[in-house]
């Protein structure tokens, strides 16, 4: 149940975002989810694209630096205390969360949770016993 | 393998009769045909018969890069015109070049210093040497080609450029052994690797690498990608050209072609010769060279001297590795810093390429030297911190060995100028001001 996402190495310049986007497009790449964490020199852009073989091919063919992670994947009921509920259950398990950002799928009229953890296969196995929905690559990305 | 067995391991009291007899006969033709030295040695009040020992040579002036542009293009010239079957010219950085002939003997020499290098590197008759090094007024390629076809290998006259083509010609003609400069090499592998082409695809056995200072840990790296021995080989157009020295396979310093060259080790800001092992500016007297003979010309390299016979056998003597130049060391805040230096520190660290740029800046009155590295799939993560963890570690490190502080900023690959001939290490910004 494990999605891809992709992290890409920016430089903190003008323009630098938007040539990973437009590189990504002309290829026919929808990027479903973008953040980007950054200091005040360099900047990493983490995405969840539908085809991520693809663009990690294409993104090496125009020279930027990319690498594939492991993260989980959740969809968020639409009501309060949703997300706290899922940290609660990590928390329990000592399972630490390095990063974590949300995005509206408007495919599946939803909103997903991605998580960042260390061992990303006890999470899941976790998660799942608690009954929280899991999405896994075949939701995420096209296959 | 020893080209020249007689010369290379010739006990040293034999070689320095032939020192002594070649100093003498050059100092008396310089002081007969070059304006220059005539005039410089009679201020000192020295001439032909000033040599009577091969210490004697402390007595003589120096000649600088800057008497050779003075004289541009034939001034130094010691033959005439009709003599002189071959010109070479260095590239001058600032203003004119330095123009130097060759007679026919001269380009025979030339070969022989070459043959000694090319052997010395493995290469024999059944070899194909693949010249990377750039054929013109530059004496790199010429150079090597001529070595090589004295050895009685196959000379692929490929010099620069068209990297990927090179990369072809390597897999398709067999190519054995590789002359470029070090960087070059590097690029070549990374050339190759993006292509596809793996070190079982190729035939080379050994490369050598010259005109430009590299460190030992860059020759690790050639090594370990290209699967190949690889050798550092020394010289300038101003002495002969690729040739003055070569390591052996021992790796333990470049040996001089002492039967041509004399040469001397001075500290750069007194002038006084320095004793063997000590690091200082390295300085060459041709002794048989007939049409450009210079001596006690100041190369601005930094080396030391070893007259320690060699496991090897071979007994001429050896300088190290040029750990940087004189005139493109760094002052920063007072300490002299040599991007050789900050090579080697990127280099230990593992998963660094070599592919870094040293900017020197000055706001207000403080110098600011930024060390741009440039990021890898090896090093590169999703998480902020290991990235900062990364840049601490080559910042620390930096700082320890150079003992000032630095700024280490990671940047996008490809984005440091890449070079197919010298990489540009160095922006120095304070000029501008
Ligand atoms: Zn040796």
């Amino acid at each position: 149940m494990k999605a891809t996402q992709l992290s890409v190495f920016l430089e903190n310049k003008q323009g630098r975002l938007a040539d990973v986007t437009r590189v990504l497009a002309e290829n026919d790449i929808n990027i479903r989810a973008l953040f980007i964490a950054d200091t005040s020199d360099f900047g990493i852009l983490r995405m969840i694209v539908d085809k991520p073989r693809k663009a990690i091919d294409i993104l090496k063919e125009n020279q930027f630096t990319v690498s594939e992670t492991d993260v989980v994947a959740v969809e968020l009921l639409d009501k309060p205390g949703s997300l706290a509920k899922i940290l609660s259950v990590l928390n329990d398990n000592s399972l630490n969360i390095e990063y974590l950002y949300c995005f509206l799928d408007t495919e599946r009229n939803a909103a997903v949770d991605i998580m960042r953890i260390e061992d990303a296969s006890r999470a899941i196995d976790i998660l799942q016993g608690a009954g929280v929905k899991l999405l896994g690559g075949d939701d995420l990305h096209e296959l | 393998m020893i080209w020249n067995k007689e010369i290379e391991t010739m006990p040293r009291e034999q070689l320095e009769v032939l020192q002594l007899e070649g100093l003498r006969s050059t100092v008396k033709r310089v002081y007969e045909n070059v304006p220059m030295y005539k005039k410089r040695f009679d201020e000192a009040g020295l001439g032909p018969d000033s040599i009577k020992t091969l210490d004697d040579l402390q007595k003589f002036p120096f000649t600088l890069k800057t008497d050779l542009r003075d004289n541009y293009p034939f001034g130094i010239f010691a033959v005439p015109m009709k003599d002189i079957v071959r010109l070479h010219a260095s590239s001058g950085t600032t203003g004119k070049s330095t123009v130097v002939g060759y007679t026919k003997n001269d380009i025979d020499i030339w070969a022989e210093l070459m043959a000694r290098t090319l052997s010395a590197a493995g290469a024999t008759s059944d070899d194909v040497v693949h010249n990377a090094y750039g054929y013109g007024l530059f004496t790199g390629g010429l150079g090597v080609h001529y070595g090589a076809e004295r050895v009685g290998a196959s000379v692929i006259p490929v010099s620069g450029g068209n990297t990927k083509r090179q990369i072809t010609i390597m897999q398709d003609f067999g190519s054995t052994i590789l002359a470029c400069t070090p960087s070059y090499a590097l690029y070549l592998a990374e050339v190759a690797k993006e292509m596809g082409v793996k070190n079982s695809e190729l035939k080379l056995k050994a490369g050598v690498f010259g005109a430009e200072p590299w460190s030992n840990s860059m020759r690790k790296d050639i090594e370990e990608r290209l699967g190949i021995l690889a050798i550092d080989i020394y010289g300038l157009s101003e002495i002969i050209g690729p040739g003055v020295a070569y390591e052996c396979p021992e790796k333990d310093g470049l040996h001089i072609g002492e039967d041509h060259f004399i040469v001397e080790v001075i500290d750069p800001d007194t002038g006084k010769r320095l004793p063997p092992g000590e690091k200082g500016e390295l300085v060459f007297t041709t002794i048989t060279k007939e049409a450009t003979p210079v001596i006690r010309y100041r190369t601005r390299d930094i080396s030391a001297i070893n007259f320690e016979r060699c496991a090897c056998g071979r007994t001429t003597a050896r300088m190290d590795r040029v750990t940087g130049r004189t005139d493109d060391m760094l002052i920063i805040r007072g300490v002299n810093v040599f991007p050789s230096q900050i090579e080697s520190v990127l280099m230990k660290i593992e998963g660094t390429e070599p592919h870094y740029q040293l900017i020197v800046d000055r706001t207000g009155k403080l110098d600011i030297l930024e060390v741009q590295v440039e990021v890898n799939e090896r090093f590169f993560s999703d998480r902020v911190r290991q990235l900062e963890d990364f840049e601490r570690k080559v910042k620390g490190e930096i700082e320890s060995v150079l003992n000032i502080s630095v700024d280490v900023k990671l940047v996008e690959p490809k984005t440091i100028q890449r070079s197919e001939g010298k990489a540009k290490r160095v922006i120095d910004r304070r000029n501008l001001n």
